[in-house]
């Protein structure tokens, strides 16, 4: 038997280092054929910290929300009895479990593995069929064999653009030049996704295996991992994934002993968005400032050094080694007429189950929102979401039959971009949310093409007039022409794309820009400028308020309600905040 | 082959014309990594060091400082003990970070980017930290905290400010 906790980045925040710490210190009251290990995120974020119990013959027990202070009870009862704790079971391997819907409309590919193994054990993955496709692509040696398996399955790109890696692999592998490179691109950059960071703290040398494939088909020998500063503890399992691939001779000079050279080399980035676009990222790992280039050439005809290079997805690489194994078909079984195989999604925001899922192509919104993640919290509206970050828009409620694939997305206005999803309820204001990412862009602009950088900028002025309820007649009209511009003239996917999030936004919710700017309210109560504050009728007059008030704006005698002197209120918020009765109205 | 770690970077590093990658090793190649190191030794990118590294590697003076200024990692001036990151990513935004960070800057009495006259806390901000559903969340030094309440804050920040405190007695 083996108790194991999830230690990725979001369990150790959520206090699963002390957990696993609090297991250690009582192994001595646990039999010797128990042990205690590691594992990484099975993606129920909600439910941290995680610690499982399972048995030698793969039956699984999975807990939630286990704080040292539960430690003791589950080594008593489950270990020690062999009685589980039923109401702290989140999901059994039999199928049952409080959290039993999360995971039934889960396809795992990308997720195979996370939260199964050991991260930091190369072990645990090849006791898991780890590296045997390499194995086996390697002693067919038909690269354009493998080639025409990863176009058959349909595999797209999961960086954002999808598209088909078979066919850019098949490019790079034409593309004259002796030194070719395949670069892993891990930047995630997108603010509000991280599912990359799950991967590859959860699963490291499932993407190394799949660009040592990639490096086979293209003919490389040399292979970068590109990977934001932001992600710690992603960096330290890479290297340490790395290190113990190498001494077994699975990446090296002679690897499975065919001959094959590949070794891979970690590149931190150092807080640049616009270094997740490809040909910035090339400039950032030659030591230049990351800044995009104008296409053709492409990477795989010229990219790090002038050289073909091959730059894919963490999500892209980490599926390659599955559908070695198993085949093209078993993949493009799953999924619609363009899209197939899964996606992974990180589901955050307003939502009541918020982690990573694996859902199959063709799965509709109002399946993954409601069905798999539990609807919105606290019971409230659900109202839209936000999908493929910067570069992507807001997709309403009305529209939740929408499907999960390429195009249907694209419809939309927004796109599927590398899987952050964000979701909004009722209380979220969509002028802020554009101003927000235009907040964003105008900032990560690199500043090489005017458009973008001038252009975002003159957006962004135009939304901070309308959330401070300062917008004039014309200001829509305003954006939309800005918006065109911006995205006709911009040089790299950032400027092209940027507008996305303001053009949906107006798209489907015009009626609050409107009311922003005509009637001075924001219908969502979160433009700070837009609310009035008064006190209603549930005051006792406990006077918590009036010391909160730095304006002095709030009178009253002890025991009778206040008021608040609108012509002294700055709308600071710190009497909604301190007020204990909801006596304080915000409209 | 593998330099995967910046402490492996050597400055001194001689600048031969490496055939088999066909660069300058030494060159480009490894400045980002040296100023990674750098910054971790010093805590930010000071002019001297931007000097050393042109007098060493050969690289000119305008493309290291022209790096350097480019990413958000690099700083300019230095920074205190601890480094607060609060994240503005997306979940974040939407789950109030404004008021982490607004509870943050009254608590340590230091605007966006500064740091407290006691050298103990630097606050900034990032775009996401990848815990986007623990929002919000913030990191202090390599530590990442998540489901905060602006209530909460003196109790994360506590045991960074013992630490000194025990070290300094
Ligand atoms: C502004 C911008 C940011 C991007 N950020 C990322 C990113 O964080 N991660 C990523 O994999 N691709 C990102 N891309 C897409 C890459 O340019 C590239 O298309 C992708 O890495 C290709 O891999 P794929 O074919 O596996 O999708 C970004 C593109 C743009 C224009
Ligand atoms: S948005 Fe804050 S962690 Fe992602």
């Amino acid at each position: 038997m083996r108790i194991l906790v999830g230690l990725g980045t979001c369990g150790v925040a959520a206090g699963a280092g002390a957990t696993y710490a609090a297991i250690l210190a009582r192994t001595g009251t646990l039999h010797g054929s128990c042990k205690v290990g590691k594992t990484g995120c099975v993606g129920m974020c909600y439910r941290e910290p995680l610690v499982e119990v399972r048995e030698n013959d793969g039956k699984r027990w999975q807990y939630g929300q286990m704080t040292p202070d539960r430690v003791d009870r589950l080594l008593e009862e489950h270990v020690g009895k062999g009685e589980p704790i039923e109401e702290w079971l989140v999901w059994t391997s039999d199928g049952k479990g409080q959290e039993k819907a999360f995971l039934d409309r889960q396809e795992r590919i990308v997720l195979r593995n996370c939260g199964v193994i050991d991260p930091e054990k190369i072990e645990e993955y090849l006791e898991v069929g780890g590296y045997q496709a390499l194995k086996r692509v390697l002693y067919q040696n038909d690269p354009d064999g493998l080639i025409n398996v990863i176009i058959e399955s349909g595999l797209r790109g999961r960086g954002g653009a999808g598209f088909l890696t078979g066919m850019k692999w098949r490019f790079t592998r034409l593309a004259p030049g002796k030194q070719k490179y395949v670069i892993c691109n891990a930047d995630e950059g997108d603010p509000g996704a991280f599912m990359d960071r799950s991967v590859l703290e959860s699963d490291p040398h499932s993407v190394l295996e799949g660009m040592a494939i990639g490096g086979h088909a293209i003919g490389s020998t040399q292979g970068y991992i590109y990977v934001r500063a932001e992600y710690p503890m992603a960096v330290e399992r890479l290297n340490i994934a790395v290190a113990q691939a190498e001494a077994r001779g699975l990446l090296g000079d002679d690897v499975f002993g065919t001959g094959f050279e590949f070794h891979v080399e970690l590149k931190e980035g150092a807080g640049a968005f616009v270094c997740g676009e490809e040909t910035a990222l090339i400039a950032s790992i030659e030591g230049r400032r990351g800044m995009p280039r104008m296409r053709p050439p492409f990477p795989a005809v010229k990219g790090l050094w002038e050289c073909p290079t091959n730059i894919n997805n963490v999500e892209t690489f980490a599926n390659v080694p599955w559908i070695v194994l198993n085949g093209a078909q078993a993949f493009n079984r799953l999924g619609t007429a363009n899209s197939k195989g899964t996606k992974v999604f990180a589901m955050a925001g307003k939502i009541r189950r918020g982690g990573l899922v694996e859902v199959p192509m063709g799965i509709s919104i109002r399946e993954i929102v409601h069905d798999v993640c539990g609807g919105i919290k606290e019971g409230r509206k659900f109202k839209a979401v936000q999908m493929g970050g910067p570069s992507g828009g807001c997709i309403p409620a009305e529209l939740e039959n929408t499907v999960i694939d390429y195009e249907s997305i694209n419809k939309t206005g927004a796109i599927m971009g590398s899987g952050g999803l964000v979701v909004l309820d009722e209380t979220t204001c969509m002028v802020d949310v554009a101003r927000f990412f235009l907040d964003f862009t105008q900032r990560e602009s690199c500043g090489k093409c005017t458009f973008c950088r001038v252009g975002t900028k003159r957006m962004l002025e135009v939304l901070v007039r309308i959330t401070e309820g300062k917008g004039k007649e014309g200001d829509i009209e305003r954006l939309e022409n800005l918006a065109s511009l911006v995205r006709n003239n911009s040089l790299c996917g950032l400027g092209q794309t940027a507008p996305n999030p303001v053009l949906t936004t107006l798209k489907y919710f015009r009626a609050e820009y409107e009311a922003h700017i005509s009637n001075r309210k924001c219908p969502a109560h979160q433009c700070q400028a837009l609310l009035t504050y008064t006190v209603n009728e549930k005051c006792n007059g406990c006077g918590v308020c009036g010391r909160a008030c730095a304006a002095k704006a709030i009178t009253g005698e002890k025991g009778k309600p206040h008021v608040i002197d609108h012509s002294l209120c700055t709308r600071c918020d710190e009497c909604y905040r301190a007020c204990r009765f909801e006596a304080i109205t915000r409209v | 082959m593998t330099s995967a770690a910046p402490g492996a970077h050597d400055v001194e590093a001689p600048r031969a014309y490496d055939f088999k990658n066909l660069h300058y090793k030494g060159a480009g190649g490894v400045l980002i990594p040296l100023l990674q190191k750098f910054q971790v030794q010093d805590g930010y990118i000071s002019r001297e060091r931007i000097a050393e590294i042109h007098r060493k590697t050969g690289v000119p003076l305008s493309q290291i400082f022209g790096v350097a200024t480019f990413y958000a990692q690099f700083r300019q001036h230095a920074v205190g003990r601890n480094i607060i990151k609060v994240c503005h990513g997306t979940a974040c935004h939407v789950a109030q970070a404004d008021g982490i960070s607004k509870a943050l800057k009254d608590q340590l009495r230091v605007g966006e980017g500064e740091t407290t006259p006691d050298r103990e806390f630097t606050l900034e901000t990032v775009a996401c930290l990848g815990c986007c559903s623990l929002a919000p969340v913030l990191m202090i030094n390599k530590d990442t905290h998540g489901n905060l309440k602006p209530a909460d804050l003196r109790k994360v920040l506590k045991p960074y400010r013992e630490q000194k405190t025990k070290a300094g007695s």
